[in-house]
């Protein structure tokens, strides 16, 4: 098989992972916020939910999460289509490191934040959203920048639920072909130029938002 | 004698095994002045920050304008204050801090207009009215569009006077406000508030380290140790002839007298 034509199949692949990550990435941001702020600020019972949720995620493989969520749900009468699935497994997966990165960066916005939020007689939802969050924003690029590297790289499971991604696709073009150095190797530049291209907009955006936080070099 | 403004009662407060005060009474005058000072560790702080509701207490009551502070009437009893019961007490209270605590992502002006227009409703024109004087009143008014990590520790100080004065407190707590300063940017804030009381009477209750400056503007001065006011008077009193040891040994300590 030529080059040119091993080079466009793959980027087919590259294309459904992209859509992948830009699907499951805003899931996992919302989860990440949503848990994590329910982590900190809300009381046992919601606590304990998030948690839960939280450890399961981390603590078991996103291979295992993948398949229950394509292969086992429909036992039980809930059958999704492989897109979601992945998207949902992918989602849900990151999204539990999230919380981490949202509870860190939340408790690392100084003390003195939140005092002087009180002295100036803020209601508590105003202190989180107007006082804490928007300097929390800036610590959590950094690290969920790493993630969304980490998401892209994860992607590479779902060819092993029928999704024809990148990974997919170099499997089945190597076991025809049988040129698995040039497959493999597109597909190794194709991830990287991926992974670097979400870490330069994630550069670019710590850049916009630590305006005025004296960080990241605007000012 | 009118009611005092700021009455502790029997005020207990610990942190874990530590006690800071096991009995402690106090009271402030409207439209006093009041300096505390004394050895670190003694609770003049934490005398702040239980004003300030940043601190709770463990015993005894704190009355500010005539209500209590940490405790309300609940169905004929008295319970400790909700949150509703404490945002409303917190409306008397304006506190400047050591460490200043600017919100980094505002602008100096925003930092100013925030809370009285999300906390009282002022409009937008009103608040950026009363920033635009009040940064004139610190000397500020050329750095209002600027963010506070653009400022030197001085400027940084004198807005936030401006912003806790923006609040219209009846009440102004000032923490050590010059202790993070390097001494020649110390003169300047402390200007800031001898304008202040000359043009306007605030009950104003400061800790400080600066001794010229609590003899110069209070009204009164108390030496505080171990939780405990020892010496309480006039600044001169205290200052030139204060009666107990260790009023004198911290006196000359700190004055090299």
């Amino acid at each position: 098989m030529e080059f040119g034509e091993i080079v466009s199949v793959l980027l087919q692949g590259a294309v459904v992972t992209i859509k992948i990550v830009a699907m499951a990435l805003p899931l996992a941001a919302v989860m990440a916020f949503i848990f994590g702020l329910i982590r900190l600020y809300s009381p046992a019972p919601f606590k304990q939910i998030a948690i839960f949720y939280i450890e399961f995620f981390r603590g078991t493989s996103a291979l295992i999460q993948l398949y229950w969520i394509y292969f086992v749900l429909p036992f039980f009468g809930i059958t999704i289509d492989a897109m979601t699935a992945a998207v949902v497994a992918l989602g849900l997966n990151i999204g539990a490191y999230g919380t981490e990165v949202v509870r860190g960066a939340v408790q690392s916005v100084p003390k003195g934040q939140y005092e002087a939020s009180i002295a100036l007689n803020f209601t508590a939802r105003q202190r989180v959203w107007r006082i804490i969050l928007p300097q929390a924003l800036v610590n959590m690029i950094p690290p969920f920048g790493n993630l969304a590297i980490e998401l892209v790289k994860a992607t590479s499971l779902v060819s092993l639920i029928t999704i024809g991604d990148l990974t997919f696709k170099a499997k089945s073009l190597a076991d025809t072909t049988l040129q698995v150095g040039e497959i493999f190797g597109v597909v190794l530049l194709l991830y990287f130029i991926m992974s670097q291209a979400l870490a330069l907009l994630f550069k670019l955006l710590e850049k916009r938002l630590s305006k005025g936080l004296g960080r990241g070099g605007i000012n | 004698m009118s009611t005092p403004i700021i009455e502790f009662k029997n005020v207990k407060k610990r942190f874990g095994d530590t006690t800071i005060f096991s009995d402690f009474n106090f009271t402030v005058e409207e439209n006093e002045i009041v300096s505390i000072i004394g050895p670190s560790g003694s609770g003049k702080s934490t005398l702040l920050r239980i004003l300030m509701t940043l601190e709770g207490i463990d015993g005894g009551y704190i009355n500010v304008a005539g209500e209590s502070l940490w405790h309300m009437h609940w169905q004929g009893q008295y319970v400790p204050a909700n949150s509703k019961h404490l945002h409303k007490m917190r409306n008397h209270l304006g506190m400047v801090f050591q460490h200043f605590n600017l919100f980094p992502h505002m602008s100096v002006k925003r930092n100013i207009t925030e809370a009285p227009m999300r906390v009282k409703g002022v409009s937008r024109e009103d608040a950026e009215k009363s920033a635009e004087k009040l940064l004139n009143l610190v000397g500020l008014a050329d750095k209002a569009n600027s963010y506070p990590n653009d400022l030197s520790g001085g400027q940084k100080q004198r807005v936030g006077i401006a912003r806790a004065l923006a609040m219209k407190p009846s009440i102004l707590l000032l923490d050590e406000i010059t202790s993070a300063l390097d001494p020649e940017l110390v003169d300047e804030v402390l200007d800031v508030i001898r304008n202040l009381v000359k043009e306007d009477s605030f009950t104003m209750l400061l800790v400080t380290h600066e001794m010229y400056f609590a003899r110069e503007i209070s009204d009164r001065v108390c030496f505080f140790d171990k939780g405990a006011i020892v010496e309480e008077g006039k600044p001169e009193e205290i200052f030139i002839s204060p009666k107990h040891d260790r009023t004198k040994a911290f006196l000359n300590a700190y004055l090299g007298q």
